[in-house]
C-alpha cells in the first residue's frame, strides 16, 4: 500500500492507483460526473417535457392577474390582484400564524415543563400523560380531528357558545373582544416601545455603574415598571379610554371584535398543543441539565434566591435551551404548511392553488422552498451567533 | 411507584396502607400549598376522565349495527365494526384482501423479530430485502395465478405500515452514506453531502411531497412514469434520510479523536476504521434521537393524505365522509389515533429498553 515502497516504484501507474490523494481526486471526479449527468439529464427532460405540453417557463406569470379568492389577508388583495400578490399573502399568512404559534406553544410549554419537574407526582403525571397523548398522533390527525370537531361539533352563529362575555365561539370561528378605535391606543403602543428602549438603556447603565462603583441597581424592577408604567400613563393621559369594540350579533353572522376563522383557529390549536409538548421536554431537560451544586454554591455565596435564578440557573438553562427551541420554532412554521389539508391559505397552499392554475409546478415549488430555505437560513445564522456568544470561554 | 417511597418510610414494619399513605404524604400533600395543587389536579383528571369514560365506554352503543346508535348520548363503535376492513385495507379489492392481511402480518412480524437482537446480523437484512420482494409480489400480484392489483389500490393501515418500514429500512443506510460523506476530507463529496442534508432539513415534508407528485413526473424521459406510491416513498426516504444522518453525524463527532488516531495507529482502512471502530460506538449513543426521528417517519407518513394517496388517515376521512357516518367524525379520528399512538407508544418504550440495552456494562 505504501507508494514509497521499492516493489511499487517499478510499477508507477498501480503505485499512483494506491495513492490516497490520487485516489481521493478519482472518486470525486466520478461522484461530480455522476451528479453533473444526472442534473443535465433531467434538466434537458424537463425542458422537453415543458415544450411538449406548452407550458410556460420563467416567472412572468406572476404579474398576471391571480382571479382567485383568498379568504383571509393581512394585506389588501383581491381576485384582480396578480400572482406576486397572491403569494405574498401567503407569505405573510405563515407568518402571523407561525408567529402566535410560537408565543402561544412556548407559553404553554414552558408551564408544562415546569410541571414535569415539579415536586407534586400529579403534577407530573399530567405533564407526562399530556406529551404521550399529543406527541404520539399525527399534526394532520390532530389538524383534521380539531376542524371536524370546530366545524361540525360547534353550534351555528345564533346559538353561539360564550364562554367569557364579549366572546363568542362558533362553528364560524372565534370572535373576541377588541379596544375600539381611538388614537390613544397608537400611542399607548408607541410608549410601549419607548420604555422597552429605555429599560435596555437603564440596564446598560446600571451595569456600567455596577463595574466603575460596586454599586447595584435594580435595574430589572426599574426597568419593568418603565415598560408597563409608561403606557399606562399615556392610557391615563388620553383621558383613559375604556370603550371596546364587541362582536355582536347582527343578521347572520357576528359583526366588530376579532374573527378568527376556523381554519386559522384550528391551525393555531394544532400546532401549538402540538408543539408544546417538544418545547415542554426541551424546558425540562435545560432545568435538570443545571447540577444542584450550582444553586447549593451560590446560596451558601450568600445570594438571594431571586438572583441565585436570574445569575446562575437561568444563565446555564438557556444555554441547553435556546438552541432545540430554535428547531421547535423551525418545525413550527414547518408544519404550518400542512394547513394546505384544511384550506388556511398560506404559502403552500396558495403556491398549490397557483402551480394547478398555471401548470407551472417547478416555479411554484421553487418559490415556497425557497422561502422555506430563507427562514431556515436566517434562523441557523442567528443560532451560530447565538452559540458563539453564549458559548464557554474555557481557560 | 413503590420507588417513590423514600428511604425514612419503615420498609419493614409498615403495612401497604401506611407506606401508601406516607407515599400520599410526601408526593402529594407535603405542604398547603402543594395540598392545594393535588386537589386542583385531582379535580381536572376526574372531570377529563369521567368525561372520555363516559363517551367512550359508560355511554356508548356497542352494538354492530348503526341503528341502536340514536340512543345513546356517547360513542357509536358501530362505525369499527363496519368499517375496519376499509380502515384495514382501503380500496383493495374484497375478496382479495387476504393479500394485505398477510402484508401486515409480515411487516408486523419482520418488525418485532428484528427487535431482538439475537438476531441482529447481515442475514436480517438481506431477510429484508427478500421480504420486500415477496410482499410486493403478493400485493401487486400479477404473476403465480395472483389478480393484478394496481398500487392506486392499495391503501388503509396496510399502506402506512408499508410506507413507515420501507422509509426506514432504506432511510437508515442513506442516512450512514451522507453523514459518513459529509464528515469526509473530500471535499466535493462533503459539498454534495451537506447541500443534500440541508436542502432536504429546510423544506417541509409536505413540500418534498408536492415536488415527488407534481414535479418529478417532468423530470422523466417521454413515456416513462414511476409509480405515484414509489415517489412519495422515495420523498419520504430522502427527507428523513437527511434528519437522521444529523443524527448520526452528531453521535461521529461524539467519539474521542483518540479512537479514531488509535485506528489509524493500527493500520486499519477506512472502511475497517468506520465499521468496527467508529459506528459501533457512534450509533449506541444515538439510539434515543434515531428512535424519534423513526417516529417522527411513522407520524408523517400521514401527510401522503394530501397528494391524494390513500393511507389510514385518507380512509378514514373518505369513511367518515359517507353521510351514513358523517356524525361518527369523533370516532373515526380517535380510533385511528389509538392505532397510531400504540405504534409510537411502543418505538418510543423500545427505544429506552434497547438504550438500556446497549450501555449495559459500558460503565465502570
Amino acid at each position: 500500500m505504501d507508494s514509497k515502497h521499492p516493489s511499487d516504484a517499478s510499477r508507477p501507474l498501480m503505485a499512483l492507483l494506491y495513492d490516497k490523494t490520487v485516489r481521493s481526486i478519482i472518486y470525486q471526479v466520478l461522484v461530480f460526473g455522476g451528479v453533473f449527468f444526472l442534473g443535465w439529464y433531467l434538466v434537458s427532460n424537463v425542458q422537453t417535457n415543458l415544450d411538449e405540453q406548452n407550458i410556460a417557463t420563467g416567472f412572468g406569470f406572476l404579474d398576471r392577474e391571480a382571479s382567485f379568492g383568498i379568504s383571509e389577508s393581512v394585506i389588501a388583495y383581491s381576485p384582480e390582484s396578480n400572482y406576486g400578490r397572491a403569494l405574498l399573502v401567503g407569505i405573510l399568512n405563515t407568518i402571523k400564524v407561525s408567529l402566535t404559534g410560537i408565543i402561544l406553544a412556548s407559553i404553554i410549554g414552558t408551564l408544562i415543563g415546569i410541571g414535569l419537574v415539579s415536586k407534586n407526582w400529579l403534577v407530573r403525571f399530567i405533564g407526562k400523560t399530556y406529551i404521550d397523548v399529543f406527541r404520539n398522533v399525527p399534526l394532520l390527525l390532530q389538524l383534521f380531528f380539531w376542524y371536524a370537531l370546530i366545524t361540525n361539533g360547534l353550534p351555528g352563529v345564533r346559538q353561539a357558545l360564550n364562554p367569557l362575555p364579549g366572546t363568542f365561539l362558533t362553528n364560524r370561528g372565534l370572535y373576541l373582544p377588541i379596544p375600539a378605535d381611538n388614537p390613544a391606543w397608537f400611542w399607548v403602543f408607541i410608549a410601549f416601545i419607548v420604555g422597552i428602549i429605555g429599560a435596555f438603556v437603564l440596564r446598560k447603565w446600571s451595569f456600567k455603574r455596577l463595574e466603575a462603583t460596586g454599586q447595584v441597581f435594580p435595574h430589572l424592577s426599574v426597568g419593568l415598571g418603565i415598560v408597563v408604567g409608561l403606557p399606562i400613563l399615556t392610557w391615563l393621559l388620553f383621558g383613559a379610554p375604556i370603550e371596546m369594540n364587541v362582536p355582536a350579533l347582527q343578521g347572520f353572522n357576528f359583526q366588530g371584535g376579532l374573527n378568527m376563522s376556523p381554519e386559522f383557529f384550528t391551525l393555531l390549536l394544532g400546532l401549538t398543543v402540538y408543539t408544546a409538548t417538544y418545547i415542554a421536554e426541551v424546558v425540562r431537560s435545560g432545568i435538570q441539565s443545571v447540577p444542584k451544586g450550582q444553586s447549593e454554591a451560590s446560596t451558601s455565596l450568600g445570594l438571594k434566591p431571586s438572583w441565585t435564578m436570574r445569575l446562575i440557573v437561568l444563565p446555564q438553562a438557556l444555554r441547553v435551551i435556546i438552541p432545540p427551541l430554535t428547531n421547535q420554532y423551525l418545525n413550527l412554521t414547518k408544519n404550518s404548511s400542512l394547513a394546505v389539508a384544511i384550506g388556511y391559505p398560506e404559502l403552500v397552499s396558495i403556491s398549490n392553488t397557483t402551480m394547478n392554475q398555471t401548470g407551472q409546478a417547478v416555479e411554484g415549488v421553487a418559490i415556497f422552498m425557497t422561502v422555506y430555505l430563507g427562514i431556515s437560513l436566517l434562523i441557523s445564522l442567528f443560532m451560530n451567533w447565538y452559540n458563539k456568544r453564549m458559548a464557554l470561554v474555557e481557560r | 411507584m413503590t420507588t417513590m417511597i423514600p428511604s425514612q418510610a419503615r420498609p419493614t414494619g409498615g403495612s401497604t396502607m401506611r407506606r401508601s399513605v406516607s407515599w400520599l404524604k410526601t408526593n402529594l400533600f407535603s405542604s398547603p400549598t402543594n395540598t392545594v395543587i393535588s386537589l386542583i389536579c385531582i379535580y381536572i383528571l376526574w372531570e377529563i376522565l369521567s368525561a372520555v369514560v363516559g363517551w367512550a365506554i359508560v355511554n356508548a352503543s356497542f352494538s354492530a349495527s348503526k341503528e341502536f346508535c340514536g340512543d345513546v348520548s356517547g360513542a357509536c363503535w358501530a362505525f369499527v365494526h363496519d368499517n375496519y376492513r376499509f380502515l384495514l385495507f382501503g380500496t383493495y379489492p374484497l375478496d382479495e384482501q387476504w393479500r394485505p392481511l398477510i402484508a401486515i402480518f409480515m411487516l408486523v412480524g419482520g418488525i418485532l423479530i428484528s427487535m431482538n437482537r439475537r438476531f441482529w446480523s447481515p442475514w436480517l437484512a438481506v431477510a429484508w430485502i427478500v421480504g420486500f420482494v415477496v410482499m410486493y409480489i403478493i400485493l401487486g400480484g400479477g404473476i403465480l395465478g395472483l389478480e393484478r392489483v394496481s398500487s392506486t389500490n392499495w391503501g388503509g393501515l396496510t399502506l402506512t405500515l408499508i410506507l413507515a418500514v420501507v422509509g426506514i429500512a432504506f432511510a437508515a443506510p442513506l442516512a450512514l452514506i451522507l453523514a459518513l460523506g459529509r464528515r469526509s476530507e473530500m471535499p466535493f463529496v462533503r459539498v454534495i453531502c451537506v447541500v443534500f442534508i440541508e436542502v432536504f432539513r429546510g423544506v417541509p415534508l409536505i413540500s418534498v411531497l408536492f415536488m415527488a407528485s407534481l414535479m418529478f413526473p417532468l423530470f422523466l424521459p417521454d413515456g416513462v412514469s414511476i409509480d405515484k406510491l414509489l415517489r412519495a416513498q422515495v420523498g419520504i426516504i430522502f427527507f428523513q434520510a437527511a434528519y437522521l444522518a444529523e443524527v448520526f453525524r452528531g453521535g461521529m463527532q461524539a467519539i474521542p479523536s483518540g479512537q479514531y488516531e488509535a485506528a489509524d495507529a493500527l493500520g486499519l482502512s477506512y472502511w475497517q476504521k468506520m465499521s468496527k471502530i467508529i459506528l459501533p460506538q457512534a450509533l449506541r449513543l444515538v439510539i434515543p434521537p434515531t428512535m424519534s426521528t423513526f417516529i417522527s417517519l411513522f407520524k408523517d407518513t400521514s401527510l401522503v393524505t394530501i397528494i391524494g394517496l390513500f393511507d389510514l388517515l385518507a380512509a378514514t376521512k373518505a369513511a367518515i365522509n359517507d353521510p351514513t357516518w358523517r356524525q361518527q367524525y369523533i370516532e373515526g379520528y380517535v380510533f385511528i389515533a389509538l392505532i397510531y399512538f400504540c405504534f409510537c407508544f411502543f418505538m418510543s418504550r423500545y427505544a429506552l429498553y434497547l438504550d438500556r440495552e446497549m450501555h449495559k456494562g459500558m460503565s465502570h
